[in-house]
């Protein structure tokens, strides 16, 4: 427990804040449209449901305004740099940004719904009242309009008993309006489900666009005036404590009362996404910019299975551990921009990644760069973003466990840690590694053994042999695989891999391997890192309590996974 | 674009909008709005465009995520052969569904999205998708019996004396450093623990 409070506490404050001003904004809202002297007629006819859709609005405003900042990724690369002196939570922080945002993203549907029923009941409440002909407050406040020619001091919308809610919808700015920006977000929501947008990336990047007409479309939305409130004056004039009750004899000769007078509420949606607005199309000017920087690529090497490795060069790049870019290639596809762990250290002159064939454009790309032609396609890059684990060369011993794909930023991680043991850099308190690599089958990561293969050879040239512990596991294995494993038993490499250290097959039993550690290591502190499923996250860090000592100066394991 | 499943995408709105003319639907005939009886038909259509969208179809590359407990409905969906197999039907089935609930307000948004989830299943529908039931995996497991074959009847033939060393037996006699055993050494053991 304590173990995930200190990993999590920065998360649980932010979103309690969150959840917080949430709450606040929404009942001060409610209170407001609920109690206010201003809105005294209107809720004559609306009762409640005024405040509802109010308060919703509000909170709607409040996360539309949010909603832009997480993916704004080159601010919050800035902002992370300039919070060098931070704590590493801080950082961590800002990389939960795509999970923040869809938390805001659903909280904007919860008061989608909120907001449209209670203007439902409103709609239903003013049609009722205009054809009401019982002579009550309610429906003498809807004829109004009938009193005012010109300007109009008018409260109910809907002019005429046979004005149908639907004609009012559709023929008032904030009805149109509403309809449209509810419909893209319906269409947002549904191409985003994770289904769908690990499937067909496609599919998600470009109707998430329609993000613009909710921005523009909800900025308009308030500028019909359509919720309405007495004015300063009447209020001064002829207060509804006073008047309410003798309605009938409203602007009559010896009455103090006149008839109320009203206004529209002025919009202010627009002053709340103004800013993130603006800032957003900074971000996508600065990615642009970015991008447009040119980029050489120094080497293409073709790896088994199908893996693209580029090797490239761009002026003012540098990188940390385990982060990653957008790669955009113009001759394949105009506007996507796809995501890739770099693979490179940064003590490397150039920066690398290792595509795979996993999709649409992937398989484009790589087909692209076999032709060998001699004008190999351009590549637009942005970035890095993203940081990991400076965290990795903080702790006396590091386990680091890559789940298939998940092995990729540990081969940056590994040939950084590499480089900087290599020259006795300060900074890397590691002296014991433990990587343990878990997958299907090697084939498409046989670029990664050949990494391992030339690292053992460095470390047996430098005598160091025990600095890196790594353990293979293959879990689609078969008979025939483990049969022939069984029968080289006595070779000095693996038949598999060639490497000196033996694949393993089926899961590693962590119980065994933490405690290994544990008792090896009787006094470190050892940080766990994990790139891969979730199931194996529960796994590690269940374990990482069980075998962390009670006593502080013994063996302690902290559990850190990483959305890589 | 050439890999995408549009039936899929279409799945997933047209859910959403059974939702929402469920809902819009509930909020009408609670409130008692004009025109309720649409109210009515709009949660009645909803509960069925829920019911027929819940199980998602099978992926034609890659493997599919089953929606929670979607195997009941998988099989109803079956009984119906062709209907619910051919998107076309899905279509302008789903649009001729949407447009009683246009005529009243609260369940017009669920209008406009299922709409909008028809013409995307008419566009997978034209490029030839359709929907396949995800099947349960048979469950087999490999009897451990079955893999036990019968036991030989003759000996193993037996390689020469140097080579039956087995690895178990190699590592006792190295750590013992005397050649005892069923097997006799032709070379001298000499101990070389440095």
């Amino acid at each position: 427990m304590g173990n995930w409070v200190v990993n999590h506490w920065f998360s649980v404050l932010f979103l309690a804040t969150w959840l917080g001003l949430n709450v606040f904004l929404f009942v001060h809202a409610f209170l407001s449209y609920e109690k206010a002297d201003k809105y005294y007629y209107t809720r004559e006819i609306l009762g409640s449901a005024l405040a509802w859709a109010r308060a919703s609005a509000r909170c709607l405003n409040f996360n539309s305004m949010l909603i832009l900042f997480p993916v704004c990724r080159n601010l919050l690369s800035f902002l992370r740099g300039t919070c060098s002196f931070c704590r590493c939570t801080l950082r961590k922080q800002l990389d939960h940004n795509l999970t923040f945002h869809k938390l805001v993203a659903y909280m904007i549907c919860l008061h989608t719904a909120i907001h449209i029923i209670a203007h439902l009941f409103n709609f239903e409440h003013y049609s009722r009242s205009q054809q009401a002909t019982d002579g009550s407050l309610a429906s003498i406040l809807s004829t109004l309009s009938h009193q005012e020619k010109g300007e109009g001091s008018w409260l109910n919308p809907i002019q005429s008993p046979n004005m149908t809610v639907e004609y009012v919808t559709f023929t008032s700015i904030a009805g149109l309006t509403g309809v449209i920006i509810t419909i893209a977000l319906v269409l947002m929501v549904t191409s985003a489900m994770e289904f769908i947008q690990r499937s067909y990336f496609e599919v998600f990047w470009y109707t998430h666009h329609i993000f613009i007409i909710y921005f523009i479309g909800l900025g308009i939305h308030g500028t019909g005036g359509i919720v309405r409130g007495q004015t300063e004056e009447s209020l001064n004039e002829s207060h509804p404590h006073r008047c309410a009750e003798s309605f009938k004899h409203w602007d009559d000769h010896d009455s103090h009362c006149k008839h109320p007078q009203f206004e529209g509420l002025p919009t202010e949606s627009w002053k709340w996404i103004l800013v993130p607005g603006v800032l957003y199309i900074f971000e996508r000017i600065l990615r642009f910019y970015r991008s447009q920087q040119k980029v050489v690529i120094t080497k293409v090497v073709m790896h088994p299975s199908k893996v693209l490795e580029l090797q490239m060069n761009k002026r003012g790049f540098s990188m940390e551990v385990g982060q990653y870019i957008f790669v955009n290639c113009p001759s394949i596809s105009y506007l996507e921009w796809h995501p890739f762990t770099l693979t490179s250290a940064p003590e490397e002159d150039f920066f690398s990644i290792h595509i795979r064939a996993a999709g649409d454009w992937t398989e484009n790309v790589i087909r692209a760069f076999e032709r060998q032609q001699s004008q190999i396609p351009r590549i637009e890059v942005d970035g890095p973003f993203g940081t990991v684990s400076e965290d990795v060369f903080q702790y006396e011993v590091a386990v680091l466990v890559g789940a298939g794909i998940g092995v990729t930023p540990f081969a940056s991680i590994l040939k950084s840690i590499w480089y900087k043991f290599q020259h006795a850099d300060h900074n890397l308190k590691t002296q014991t590694i433990y990587f343990y690599w878990i997958c299907r089958e090697t084939g498409a990561f046989a670029w990664f053994n050949d990494l391992l293969a030339s690292l053992e050879r460095e470390m047996e040239e430098l005598g160091k042999v025990d600095f890196l512990n790594y353990r293979l596991f293959l879990t689609g294995w078969d008979s025939n695989i483990a049969g022939h494993a069984a029968l080289n038993f006595d070779k000095a490499t693996d038949i598999l891999t060639g490497l000196k250290q033996k694949t393993s097959f089926g899961r590693p039993m962590w119980d065994n391997e933490f405690s290994t550690i544990a008792n090896a290591h009787p006094r470190s502190v050892v940080g766990v890192f994990l790139c891969g499923p979730q199931t194996l996250a529960k796994s590690l860090s269940k374990r990482c309590h069980q075998y962390s000592s009670l006593d502080p100066r013994k063996v302690q394991f902290y559990f850190n996974k990483e959305n890589f | 674009m050439g890999q995408i499943e549009w039936a899929m995408w279409a799945n997933e709105q047209a859910l959403a909008s059974g939702l929402i003319l469920i809902m819009g639907g509930i909020v009408a005939t609670a409130g008692q709005f004009t025109k309720w009886y649409f109210g009515v038909y709009s949660i009645g259509a909803g509960v069925f465009v829920c019911l027929l969208e819940y199980p998602r179809g099978k992926r034609r590359k890659g493997s599919t995520m089953e929606r929670c407990g979607q195997k009941y409905m998988t099989k109803v969906l079956k009984l119906f052969g062709p209907l619910t197999r051919n998107y076309y039907i899905r279509a302008f089935l789903h649009l001729g569904l949407s447009v009683p609930a246009g005529f009243l307000l609260a369940t017009i948004l669920g209008t406009a999205c299922l709409a909008i989830a028809s013409s995307i299943y008419l566009l997978a529908a034209v490029r030839g998708e359709q929907w396949i039931p995800i099947e349960p995996k048979p469950k087999e497991r490999p009897q451990v019996g079955a893999t036990i074959k019968q036991p030989p009847s003759n000996p193993p033939p037996r390689p020469p004396a140097e080579a039956r060393k087995k690895p178990s037996e190699e590592e006792a006699a190295g750590a013992v450093g005397v050649s005892g055993g069923p097997q006799e050494n032709p070379v001298p053991v000499i101990d070389e623990v440095v």
